[in-house]
């Protein structure tokens, strides 16, 4: 609808989401703009899912504003892979062809093939999705996602079940959806993974963004107590 | 067992009188169950995914409506058509096409019922996915319908053995007219209040066949989908 509008810089001001008496995001103010990707990290229910579902439009702000490419109409061009994806009853290949929108057959066919093969789920082609481990959920997730052509890709923990050459053959395509332009967001509880993946970190604490530098400064000097912390090891509370 | 022994003769017979009444009980039910389903699926699915004042009390009802009493629902049809009624100028009292109008409307609660719990718990699942795919309110409507189909299934069942099973609508809009809107639970009924208790268990057992050879398929058919499509 908007084609050629882009949904970036997506600017967070000021917002909150609350459940009833429970703050779960607490006054963030965040900008995604083009470039590397953005990490967050934080403890468990620090707020990180919320985030990436406000950021999606999936729930509003009890307080606060956010707007998309300077519009407040949330934007057709974000697509994302939640952190326990659902497929659709239908095969691996159907559950692709279920998003993408247009072709002919044999052109949808061809963009499944490439699809499933990037996430190294070929031979898994006709296989009922809902029949797939875990793992192999997530990557079809992520096809899936990315058979969007999303200009914003948000992706919650999309390694967390991953075998460590699966998680290799994800960060390999999350640097090259990355290097295409592609905004990544990205929920990781894998520091080396944020490390070696980030631009930039947005570190949360009980829903409150209590940091947010660059890799590099994020890692090698973290600003806040918490942050140290955190990166120890360490519970933070 | 002699009379058991009489029962299976007539059905092995292949008396001609006997397969009409068979064909239409099916021509009946299965229409009414289609018509039924035609209505009440969208129907539920629009309940299932909107909220508007009244809503639950719609929800309600139809819960429980599911257990409507026929001959009730059969009362109403009737005074609908009879020729003083407000449909009577349409003329179809006392032909099947009233008794496929009153079965279905006693059917209608149940599709409406179990397809809006069936399609809930699966938008429940699958809102945040859909709505993340910018997936339009038809679509997603479709989708929950297609991939819930197995459920779905189930549900006709139920309503085809509601339809198939009950006398009371039938009875008082077809009014068992011999050879015309005779069906088996209403034989079943007039046969045994005569006497002829052979007929009636030859239907009966005929009847029961039916359903389980209707709800065996059913299986088949789900079976097989659940193996292709998880
Ligand atoms: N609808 C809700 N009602 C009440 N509390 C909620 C709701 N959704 C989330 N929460 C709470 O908000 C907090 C943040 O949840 P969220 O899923 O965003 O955390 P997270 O950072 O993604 O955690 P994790 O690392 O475990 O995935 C949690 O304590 C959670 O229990
Ligand atoms: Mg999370």
């Amino acid at each position: 609808m908007h084609a050629g509008m882009s949904d970036l810089p997506i600017h967070i001001d000021q917002a909150s989401v609350r459940a009833g008496d429970v703050t779960i995001l607490d006054g963030v103010s965040l900008a995604i703009a083009p470039g590397k990707p953005t990490i967050l990290v934080g403890p468990n229910g620090s707020g990180k899912s919320t985030l990436i579902r406000l950021c999606m439009g999936l729930i509003e702000a009890s307080s606060g504003r956010i707007t998309w490419g300077g519009r407040n109409n949330q934007g057709e061009r974000c697509a994302m892979v939640f952190q326990r994806p659902v497929m659709l009853r239908r095969t691996a290949a159907a559950n692709i062809d279920f998003v993408l929108a247009s072709g002919s057959r044999s052109a949808r066919d061809e963009r499944i093939a490439q699809l499933l093969k990037q996430v190294g789920l070929e031979r898994l082609r006709d296989r009922p999705a809902r029949r797939l481990s875990g793992g192999e959920q997530q990557r079809l997730a992520l096809a899936r996602a990315l058979a969007l052509n999303p200009d914003v890709l948000f992706l919650d923990e999309p390694t967390a079940s991953l075998d460590p050459a699966a998680t290799k053959a994800v960060e390999d395509i999350i640097r090259s959806t990355s290097d295409a332009g592609i905004k990544i967001v990205m929920a990781t509880h894998d520091l080396g993974q944020a490390r070696r993946l980030a631009g930039d970190i947005a570190f949360l604490v009980r829903g409150k963004l209590t940091e947010y530098s660059t890799s590099e400064a994020f890692f090698t000097s973290p600003a806040t107590p918490q942050a140290a912390a955190f990166l120890r090891g360490d519970l933070v509370l | 067992m002699s009379e058991g022994a009489n029962a299976f003769d007539l059905i092995f017979s292949g008396e001609a009188k006997l397969y009409s009444i068979v064909a239409l009980s099916l021509y009946v039910s299965v229409c009414a169950v289609a018509l039924a389903a035609f209505v009440g699926f969208p129907l539920g699915a629009f309940l299932a995914l909107s909220r508007f004042p009244g809503r639950s009390v719609l929800v309600v009802t139809m819960n429980a409506f599911m257990g409507l009493p026929p001959v009730v629902v059969g009362l109403v049809v009737f005074l609908l058509l009879s020729r003083s009624g407000p449909l009577g100028h349409w003329g179809i009292l006392f032909t099947p096409r009233a008794m496929i109008i009153a079965q279905a409307l006693l059917v209608l609660p149940i599709i409406v019922a179990l397809s809006r719990q069936t399609i809930e718990d699966l938008w429940e699942e699958y809102r945040d996915e859909l709505n993340a795919m910018r997936v339009g309110p038809v679509r997603c409507v479709v989708t929950l319908l297609w991939d819930g189909r197995f459920s779905l299934m189930t549900t006709l069942l139920a309503g085809f053995g509601r339809a198939s099973a009950e006398v009371g609508t039938v009875i008082l809009v077809g009014g068992n007219i011999d050879g015309f809107t005779r069906t088996m639970t209403t034989a079943i009924a007039l046969e045994t209040s005569k006497g002829d208790l052979p007929l009636a268990m030859g239907l009966g057992v005929v009847l029961i066949t039916i359903v389980l050879a209707i709800n065996a398929m059913a299986w088949g058919v789900r079976r097989v989908g659940e193996l292709r499509a998880g």
